[in-house]
């Protein structure tokens, strides 16, 4: 496991953030069952993947079987049972980035990264897959780091997205993370 | 920040507030917001749909179906609540027009919103944006956060006594989730399989509730509707297609972006003068019209206005506005290979015409375009295509069919080509890879 995952087999699996964030996210829903899916998308952000303390949690957490929880959550193809790294790149591929040369930009994240489809860098800071059209086309080709979108790229243009990222995770700050601590920041609006 | 666009022959009405800061309440304020919402507090709910069926308004998402019809089918009494449901899930390949408005003007959907509940009677809508817009879904969350904290949404909206709420919510990548009833499991937490219909989401939908589900342009455009009045809204289209639509013009074009045209506007224009033409001098080879699950048109067959009905004429659809522009560089075999292969990875795999068929096709399309094709193939893949259509729970396969059979008719000679050793008579170093899973 990559020193920037914590084990989170030894750690409370929700931070106390996460724990608050589900308490006001069950709140708001007519049913409490419809806070499953952003709730594993929001435990993976912190966790990194959906490990079985967080699909046992989440279980707990909902009141439905953890087998309930696998059988959703393996439907949706953001969501991973295994870690990925801190900065996740998913190279859109689809018709509209193709078109405008996005197996270019793909070859070349895989030529600097020297990671193939779903590979994991060594240091654990980059992972890289091909993904399904994510919204931009009209800027395409189009790159989403974590949730970070890059528009209109280059090959050129790879080196200096990934030494972007590369100083971030020096600097210990995952992308999710960060996330986290700015929707917390916020009041709930109900 | 995606980069805005402008040509002159935009109208621009849903899109008018872009790159004004209207993301800011006190800025969409100030450029006319929440007007249209405290005009319809003054009036009852039978005028506002009606306003609704006169615009002419016919659903973004893509299948054009009247808005204010759909609105009046919700019953008026019901035990159940009733619910609003905001279509965000945005995921046909070629569109993108909705992170614009999510993006520039979220208190237009939250407006939309409460106009749609004060007519049909619901109490609650829910925003449903798909998981990989995060940063939308955080600006949206600040949107409705404001308009609670002024009093806009909540208990006593504007004072008025009534009563409206509004949830956003995240998916988490699936395009069936785009599917309505799919994207009511998916708000249920459950797995994103489509209902059996009929019952129809106005009668029973989420939670078993009558519930009014539109696309977020749809949402978004109903603020304008009522501030413009129905008639000169529908003045702006063509018969019985009112107003403007956000195209996303994607692919081999000069200037791509998402430009807001009248409904009815020619097609050739679109292409080569509001987007420049075709990237580098070269030549148009196709036009996927509106989004993947579209029929291509040659460039013979461009000479059309962009409406539900005149590109239904012409033998595709305007489906959700998403013009996807090919050159004469491009071979169509790996393109239609990458579009099969998105249905195949998005098949919730319920039904067996939908789950086999497009798994066969992607299957026979790789091959055949690695060059390992046989010539029975091409009829093979077309009579497969053809016998899903319409043989599917949802349309999913549908639209993996009809794209499919499109390609292979208009380019037949191409897929021929591809056999006897002549792989692909475009080939580019490093064939496609297609490693999503
Ligand atoms: C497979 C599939 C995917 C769909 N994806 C979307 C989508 O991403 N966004 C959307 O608004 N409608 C989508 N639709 C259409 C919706 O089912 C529904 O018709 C639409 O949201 C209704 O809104 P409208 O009447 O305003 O268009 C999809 C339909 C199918 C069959
Ligand atoms: S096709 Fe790549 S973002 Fe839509």
């Amino acid at each position: 496991m990559s020193p920037n995952h914590p084990n989170p087999e030894s750690i409370p699996v929700f931070s106390p953030q996460l724990a608050a964030r589900f308490d006001a996210l069950v709140q708001k829903y007519p049913v409490k069952r419809s806070a499953l899916i952003p709730m594993l998308l929001y435990a993976q952000d912190e966790v990194g993947y959906l490990s079985d303390a967080v699909v046992a949690e989440v279980a707990r957490r909902i009141g439905i079987t953890e087998l309930e929880v696998r059988n959703v959550a393996t439907y949706y193809s953001m969501l991973r049972f295994r870690p990925a790294g801190q900065f996740n790149i998913q190279v859109c591929t689809n018709i509209s980035c193709l078109l405008r040369g996005a197996y270019e930009v793909y070859e070349r994240f895989q030529e600097e990264l020297g990671v193939g489809p779903h590979g994991v860098t060594p240091d654990g800071v980059f992972s890289l897959e091909e993904v399904e059209c994510v919204g931009a086309c009209c800027w395409a080709p189009a790159v989403q780091v974590n949730y970070d979108f890059h528009d209109e790229l280059k090959p050129d243009l790879v080196p200096g997205i990934l030494s972007g990222y590369r100083g971030k995770a020096k600097a210990g700050n995952n992308g999710a993370s960060s996330l986290e601590k700015k929707a917390n920041s916020k009041e709930p609006h109900a | 920040m995606p980069r805005l666009v402008s040509h002159p022959d935009e109208v621009k009405i849903v899109s008018r507030r872009f790159g004004m800061g209207a993301e800011k309440i006190d800025r969409y304020l100030e450029l006319g917001g929440y007007e249209a919402v405290m005009k319809c507090l003054a009036q009852d709910s039978d005028w506002i749909i009606n306003e609704m069926k006169a615009s002419n308004l016919r659903g973004r998402g893509g299948a054009g179906f009247s808005a204010g019809m759909k609105w009046s089918f919700v019953p008026r009494q019901s035990a159940k609540p009733k619910y609003i449901l905001v279509n965000g899930d945005e995921s046909e390949p070629g569109t993108c027009k909705d992170h614009l408005i999510f993006l520039h003007d979220p208190h237009s959907v939250i407006e939309g919103t409460i106009i749609a509940g004060l007519a049909v009677g619901a109490k609650m809508g829910f925003i449903y944006l798909r998981g990989e817009y995060r940063y939308l879904l955080e600006i949206t969350e600040r949107a409705v956060a404001d308009a609670y904290q002024r009093g806009f949404l909540g208990k006593n909206i504007f004072g008025s006594g009534k009563e409206f709420e509004i949830i956003t919510q995240t998916g988490a990548g699936a395009y069936e989730v785009g599917e309505e009833s799919a994207l009511m499991e998916s708000l249920e937490g459950k797995r994103g399989v489509p209902r059996i219909k009929p019952p129809f989401p106005a009668v029973v939908g989420l939670y078993g509730g009558p519930t009014v589900i539109n696309n977020a342009e749809t949402i978004a455009t109903v603020p304008h509707v009522i501030n413009m009045g129905a008639a000169a809204y529908a003045a702006v289209g063509t018969p019985r297609n009112g107003g403007t639509r956000l195209f996303s013009i994607s692919g081999h074009v000069e200037r791509p972006g998402v430009y807001e045209l009248p409904m009815g506007y020619n097609l050739k224009k679109m292409i080569y003068e509001v987007a420049g033409g075709i990237r580098g001098g070269r030549n148009l080879k196709a036009v996927v019209p509106g989004g993947s699950s579209t029929p291509v048109l040659l460039p013979q067959e461009i000479d059309i206005g962009m409406d539900f009905d005149q590109v239904g004429k012409a033998g595709s659809m305007l489906g959700s506005g998403g013009v996807v522009v090919i050159d004469d560089q491009t071979c169509i075999v790996e393109f239609a290979l990458r579009t099969i292969s998105f249905y195949a990875h998005e098949s919730c795999g319920w039904c067996i015409p939908c789950r086999e068929g497009t798994d066969w096709l992607k299957k026979s399309l790789t091959r055949f375009h690695a060059g390992f094709g046989a010539p029975s193939d091409i009829d093979n893949m077309q009579y497969l295509a053809e016998n899903m259509l319409g043989r599917t729970f949802c349309p999913l396969g549908d639209a993996a069919a009809m794209p499919t059979i499109a390609f292979i008719k208009k380019f037949r000679k191409e897929f021929e080509d591809h056999l006897n050793g002549k792989p692909c008579p475009f080939a580019r170093e490093g064939v496609l890879q297609l490693t999503v899973v």
